[in-house]
């Protein structure tokens, strides 16, 4: 950022104290690739405009549309127009639009097109010299990963990638899928890294541009409360939990062969694991909050035997909440014989003296009970209960969820005496919803990290060792799950996974949350 | 659902209150601050309860107004409560005292006992403010007392008395309309090139608390010569120009609506910056809770501007 680079200069107008003061971008402007796709015209143009109408983008702002499509400036602005009218968290103002819509320019090529690359290298000069972006441009390649060679390349010999000396800034916004195993993953960083330095690429994980997930770390270490009994003494075991109620018709594409594990658990299941498992970094900083994340990640390792710890299942067709839906293998473009799985469970284990002996148990699938994500850290029993057995039969294990989505927000359970003349202890929950307790104006994910990018702020992103460190974890189990030759579990469309998933945690004496 | 409670008193509210809570399910667990509204009885208030229940989805609270009534009449309190789709994300409770629950210590009487346990409270006067908030019976509730000195009915001498009483925890939503043109004028000095502010020029209209507010916190962090000048165009605050060796960095907005920003070799920037709303100043008055420093030194800093008298004439911006 700038403030760094100046050394020794401080801005006067600004003051730690004032709170009041936003972070607004310098001036800036944001490249889309991809920008016909379903996340640019659901998520990423509506972001942008809900941030321009909260007054955190520069003054000047462009946004550069790039796509196949024959369309003029003025047809990609009424599609930006339509996505911001139907999907923007903010009300619309017109004066607000209109400064915005001014920054809007579309260049017309495909990926291999030199030309429309050239073409886009005059456009943002010309941006720099009519908006006065200053030669920050940030690239959002909203595209699938194969085709992130060919426009890496292309950044590259257009000269777009490279920035002019200290004070500008080019950066590098993509998305997941990071890679399909660690050589893969490998490669598509030396690909990227070869015309972005690593402090120049944002990875998105929209999970981590939730409020609740950076809430744990205000849970976790803000309060008294928590911490203490955040460890192996009283933890019994952890479950994470993404679950979605749809099914995968439309995607057999990207999805088939690719399947839950590699598609979920690789990154944001073992994201949240790195914020729920994590030591206390020693401050907010960015490089702290990292290295305690990778420090953490490191110290994780899978549980064996894999066929014990593991799980995987595929979905059947059947009547889900009251509609006949079809299993995988009936969808649309998925191999009829199709061994992906769209249930994936393993257990881990994150070799440090706080967590030594608490397995943490990570579970994602399709067309499960109902859309949600969740952390439910599972306390140990009291180790010596001074009621008879019959008082206490309906006591459970005391249990801290952390609901991702959707009803943000954070249940306890724990037991308490039922009303009566006899002692009996029952569980009960006790809740704080986001929604309740602030804000219905919390901003969406995208907002947060689109800023945190022009701002230059990558607390949020994870880095390549990450996400690398993350593949390996992850690529034993594909492996063994390929060399059994096995197909995954068949489970009915609606209910919570697999047979199989049950007895994994049988085996250990637990079992799964409902969430 | 709204519910009328005709020559009322605290503890018979407080009974309706737990017995709508037990019927209608956990409003009220969740609130994060009691905002007291203190106002003359009349149709103000519609306005004060809209603006609190819009800012209540960002901060859920209860809302507690204060409507002062006829102070020649007999002792009396009439109460109502608005819960559910009547009152945004908060409990709206409106206590209208007659006679000597009118104002005063009894009318903070009324208060005390609806405040939620634990949680901050903050007053606010939309209207006319006492002379010294803090000292008001009301206003010694609170952790943090808001004022608008501009919906006074006399807006330089509500200003003055801000500044003469000024204790931390008071904010005046003269500052917040601020924000805005204030995170620009930071956020254009965060960029390259980093030199020093060497003077700097505010224009706006002749009555405009803000104008003279902004001018006041850039004599306070910039430590130069600020003159507050009159404007020859535009509503309250039009032009803010800060002189650096370079050249000028000037933000300014004649019609009230568009700004733009103009730096020396760069092209001019246009910007929204259409006058803030009230209800989007309190909620974010409400997002701090603690005293904003700041705001006092902007205070302290107008008796160091200089005042001009040439008035100041920007062009129209074109778009």
């Amino acid at each position: 950022m700038t403030a760094k680079q100046a050394a020794g200069w401080t801005n006067p107008l600004r003051d730690p104290r004032d709170k009041r003061l936003p972070r607004i971008a310098g001036p800036c402007g944001l490249v889309i690739f991809g920008v016909t796709g379903d996340l640019s015209r659901k998520k990423l143009m509506p972001a942008i405009y809900d941030l321009a109408n909260r007054g955190l983008l520069p003054p000047g702002f462009a946004l550069t549309g790039f796509a196949r499509r024959d369309w003029a400036t003025q047809d990609f602005g009424n599609v930006v127009y339509e996505a911001v009218k139907a999907h923007a968290r903010t009300p619309f103002r017109q004066a607000v639009w209109d400064r915005l819509a001014e920054g809007f320019r579309f260049v017309q090529g495909s990926f291999d097109d030199d030309d429309a690359f050239d073409r886009l290298e005059a456009t943002v000069r010309e941006l720099d010299r009519e908006r006065g972006t200053g030669g920050n441009h940030a690239f959002y390649l909203s595209i699938p990963p194969d085709a992130f060679p060919v426009v890496c390349k292309q950044l590259a010999r257009s000269g777009l990638a490279r920035q002019e000396g200290l004070e500008q800034w080019r950066r590098v916004v993509i998305e997941k899928p990071f890679g399909h195993d660690l050589a893969s993953a490998r490669e598509l960083n030396e690909i990227v890294n070869d015309v972005f330095p690593e402090d120049s690429v944002f990875r998105i994980d929209h999970y981590l541009g939730k409020e609740t997930v950076q809430n744990i770390l205000a849970l976790r270490f803000a309060n008294q409360l928590f911490e203490p009994i955040w460890n192996s003494h009283y933890v019994d075991h952890v479950q994470i939990t993404m679950a979605e109620d749809i099914g995968l018709g439309g995607r057999a594409g990207y999805y088939d062969g690719i399947g839950a594990a590699r598609d979920v658990i690789q990154n944001h299941l073992l994201q949240l694991l790195a914020f729920i498992a994590m030591e206390e970094p020693t401050s907010f900083s960015s490089d702290e909050l990292r290295a305690e994340k990778t420090k953490v990640l490191k110290a994780t390792r899978l549980v064996g035997p894999l066929d014990e710890t593991t799980a995987r299942g595929q979905y059947s067709g059947g009547w889900q909440g009251g509609e006949k839906v079809p299993g995988l293998t009936e969808e649309e473009g998925f191999d009829p014989e199709s061994g992906t799985e769209t249930y994936a469970a393993i257990t881990v284990e994150v070799d440090t003296r706080r967590w030594a002996g608490v397995p943490f148990y990570l579970r994602t699938g399709k067309r499960l009970g109902r859309r949600v994500t969740e952390i439910a850290v599972i306390f140990k029993r009291a180790p010596h209960l001074p009621f008879d057995a019959t008082m206490t039969e309906e006591l459970g294990q005391n249990a801290f969820v952390v609901r991702v989505q959707p009803d943000e927000g954070v249940t306890m359970r724990f037991g308490s005496k039922v009303p009566g003349s006899t002692m009996e202890v029952r569980d009960v929950t006790m809740d704080f919803g986001y929604g309740t307790a602030f804000t219905e104006a919390s901003p969406e994910a995208y907002e947060r990290l689109i800023l945190d990018v022009l701002l230059g702020e990558p607390s949020l992103f994870p880095v390549n060792e990450e996400v690398e460190r993350s593949w390996e974890i992850l690529d034993p189990v594909i492996e063994h799950w390929h060399a059994a030759g096995t197909r995954p579990d068949p489970y009915p469309a609606g209910s919570w996974g697999p047979e199989s998933a049950d007895l994994m945690l049988a085996r250990t004496g637990r079992t799964w949350r409902r969430p | 659902m709204i519910v009328d409670l005709p020559s009322s008193t605290t503890s018979a509210v407080n009974r309706k209150l737990v017995e709508l809570r037990e019927s209608g399910g956990v409003q009220a667990l969740g609130r994060v601050l009691t905002l007291v509204i203190i106002t003359d009885d009349g149709p103000a208030i519609e306005g004060a309860i809209e603006a609190a229940n819009s800012a209540s989805r960002e901060h859920p609270c209860r809302v507690i107004v204060l409507a002062s009534g006829q102070r020649r009449a007999a002792a009396r309190l009439d109460a109502q409560i608005r819960v559910g789709g009547d009152a945004g994300a908060s409990d709206v409770i409106v206590l209208r005292g007659y006679g000597p629950l009118a104002a005063g210590e009894p009318a903070a009487g009324l208060v005390m006992p609806l405040l939620l346990p634990d949680a901050p409270v903050v007053a606010w006067w939309p209207g006319e403010a006492p002379a010294v908030p803090s000292e008001d019976a009301v206003g010694r509730l609170a952790q943090r007392r808001i004022t608008d000195a501009l919906s006074a009915k006399n807006p330089v001498k509500a200003f003055e008395q801000r500044r003469a009483a000024h204790v931390a925890g008071d904010t005046d939503l003269t500052w917040t309309r601020l924000t805005s043109w204030r995170a620009l004028l930071a956020t254009a000095l965060d960029a390259p090139p980093h030199e020093d502010v060497t003077a700097a020029v505010v224009a706006g209209e002749t009555v405009s608390p803000s104008t003279d507010l902004l001018a006041g916190w850039l004599a306070a962090r910039l430590g130069v010569k600020v003159k507050r000048s009159p404007a020859a165009n535009g509503p309250g605050l039009v032009s803010v120009v800060l002189q650096r060796p370079s050249g000028p960095v000037e933000l300014v907005r004649p019609d009230g609506k568009i700004g733009s920003l103009r730096q020396p070799g760069q092209p001019d920037r246009l910007v929204a910056l259409a006058r803030r709303e009230v209800r989007d100043c309190l909620a974010e008055e409400l997002r701090r809770l603690d005293p904003d420093e700041i705001y006092g030194e902007a205070l302290a800093g107008v008796a160091r501007t200089t005042r001009g008298r040439t008035p100041v004439t920007v062009p129209a911006v074109s778009s």
